[in-house]
């Protein structure tokens, strides 16, 4: 194992993150905060507790599983997509590094960066909104496994993309549609049977229930299917990077 | 050969586009030489540097570097090798330290800031080592590459077109500092454009064209045997035909007929020229200058590629 190069990727990258705290910290706390502001604050007082909570607190764990899976996403991606726009991969690609080396370094550092914003976001939202975290153990496996699982999808999707637009498509037209739908502003109870069936279709649906029950110990679908989702999506990017990796996919000829 | 450091064997590598970019090559480099490898554009010497870094896989064949085979033992053949490639790609952001430090941790080395000190002062980049790479030059960046090849301390160094596009003082630097490396016993292979440099360098030197290894040649042999000389005549009278006395020496008349050249093998018993200055007074030819010339490598690089295509 090259201990030593996982460290020098994991701290390349927190440097990088490091350098630009307005743009890589700041900014995503400021911008998720705002939605407590707004609808917690502003909508939510005209809007009735859901299952005994208030629903700026509802929204919390919500707000919070947005926030990993854009930032896991967009960290993951940009730290592998860089090098090799720059054509600097080289030397990762000459270096004694196996591809689970790799892997740990860069999708540790995006994941790291990500549990780092979530806990931000978590102490600013203690300000706004009464929050009770039931099952803590929970909470932070969620926290964890999610950050890793879409760190893991940004740099698949870092590998992926040949340009800057595919790099953006995805989180855009993919990632956050599927978070704004799954269930972060409402319980899935309030839609309509058709649309409740539709939704159990949306992967994020079963990582925000499982994140809210560890809250307030209130679910859309039951805690054991979140817990099996959440492993089975980690598994999935876990064969899909191992493939491109023994493959050479789109990193060598 | 006593002591191969890297032993290429039926190398081939074809793209996916169908391009066979290298067919069948062969090559035993030897420990602490210095090897030049000269081609055109686009011949395969890239590709080939690429596949023993481990930058693309090859077709067929096998490379191994001191004794590791580059896929199976991949590990220890890439902690042993050093790549500055061609394109100027460097990180933006870093600084110098951090960027050459940070090569040494991946390629599995526990931090040593002497040694990156050594190298960054060799490099003349120490009063540089906390300006961001952006905001140096291109010949500093060329530098930084160099360095982070040399940050794991590597016992085989490759060098892509080192000195493409560099001016004149840094490229004097670079040889100086492939001397050094090569008086601490490292092994160095070039490839280069500039055949004055593989002249100047290379203890060997190989020839690639399209695709395959042409030849492998000690420098001084390979000048010898395929060398030239030549000696060129400037007549008094222009002379509109060769006397037919002449014509044994296979005489070059230039087109304005004032001057002829006579081309002869230097390492000949008899080069055969007081025969000819001989015959030349006999038949009346007088001559106002005379002068010799020796092909370089470049005429020689020149020859092959042209008789191989």
């Amino acid at each position: 194992m090259n201990l030593e190069a996982i460290k020098a990727i994991y701290k390349f990258e927190m440097a990088r993150t490091f350098r630009t705290p307005l743009q890589s910290l700041i900014s995503p706390v400021i911008s998720t905060s705002l939605y407590f502001v707004v609808f917690g604050a502003a909508i939510g007082s005209r809007i009735t507790e859901i299952e005994g909570v208030s629903y700026g607190a509802f929204i919390l764990p919500g707000l919070i599983m947005l926030m990993i899976l854009t930032q896991s996403v967009a960290n993951g991606s940009f730290g592998i997509y860089f090098p090799k726009f720059l054509g600097t991969i080289y030397e990762l690609l000459s270096a004694p590094v196996s591809s689970f080396e790799t892997v740990v370094g860069y999708v540790g550092a995006a994941a790291t960066k990500s549990i780092i914003l979530g806990v931000l976001v978590l102490a600013t939202a203690w300000f706004f909104v009464p929050i009770r975290i039931d099952h803590p153990f929970w909470m932070l496996a969620f926290l964890v496994l999610t950050a890793i699982t879409f760190s893991l999808v940004g740099f698949i999707i870092g590998i992926w993309a040949k340009g800057m637009e595919q790099l953006q498509t995805v989180p855009l037209l993919i990632i956050t549609p599927l978070t704004f739908l799954g269930g972060t502003f409402y319980s899935l109870s309030v839609l309509p049977p058709f649309w409740q069936a539709v939704s159990l279709f949306n992967p994020v649906v079963y990582l925000i229930s499982g994140f809210r029950w560890a809250f307030y110990g209130i679910a859309d679908v039951d805690i054991s299917i979140s817990v099996a989702a959440t492993l089975g999506f980690l598994a999935i990017c876990l064969a899909i990077v191992s493939w491109m990796f023994r493959t050479g996919y789109r990193l060598k000829s | 050969m006593p002591d191969a450091v890297i032993t290429i064997a039926d190398l081939s590598k074809t793209y996916a586009s169908g391009f066979a970019a290298l067919k069948h090559v062969s090559l035993e480099i030897e420990r602490g030489e210095i090897l030049a490898l000269l081609g055109p554009n686009g011949a395969g010497k890239t590709t080939l540097i690429s596949i023993v870094c481990g930058i693309v896989t090859p077709s067929d064949g096998t490379v191994t570097v001191g004794g590791h085979d580059i896929v199976r033992d991949y590990r220890n053949s890439r902690k042993m090798i050093g790549l500055v490639p061609q394109e100027l790609t460097t990180d933006a952001f870093e600084t110098v330290w951090a960027t050459v430090s940070h090569s040494r941790g991946l390629f599995g080395k526990k931090p040593n800031p002497e040694h990156i000190e050594k190298v960054l002062r060799e490099l003349s980049l120490w009063d540089k080592k906390d300006s961001k790479i952006m905001q140096l030059s291109g010949g500093m960046k060329r530098r930084v590459m160099i360095a982070k090849a040399l940050s794991h301390e590597p016992e085989v160094l490759f060098l892509d077109e080192p000195t493409a596009g560099v001016d004149v003082e840094l490229r004097k630097d670079m040889w100086a500092m492939i001397r050094r490396l090569r008086a601490a016993g490292t092994t160095i292979i070039l490839t280069t454009h500039y055949i004055a440099e593989a002249e100047e360098m290379a203890d060997r030197i190989g020839i690639i064209q399209h695709g395959e290894l042409v030849l492998v040649e000690e420098k001084a042999e390979l000048m010898r045997k395929l060398g030239k000389k030549q000696l060129t005549l400037t007549l008094q009278e222009r002379l509109e035909a060769l006397p037919e006395a002449l014509k044994p020496y296979a005489l070059e008349l230039a087109a304005d007929g004032e001057s002829l050249v006579y081309t002869y093998d230097a390492q000949a018993e008899r080069s055969g020229i007081s025969g000819l200055l001989a015959d030349l007074g006999s038949a009346g030819v007088r001559f106002r200058d005379l002068r010799t010339s020796e092909s370089s490598l470049e005429d020689i690089f020149v020859s092959l590629v042209r008789d191989a295509s």
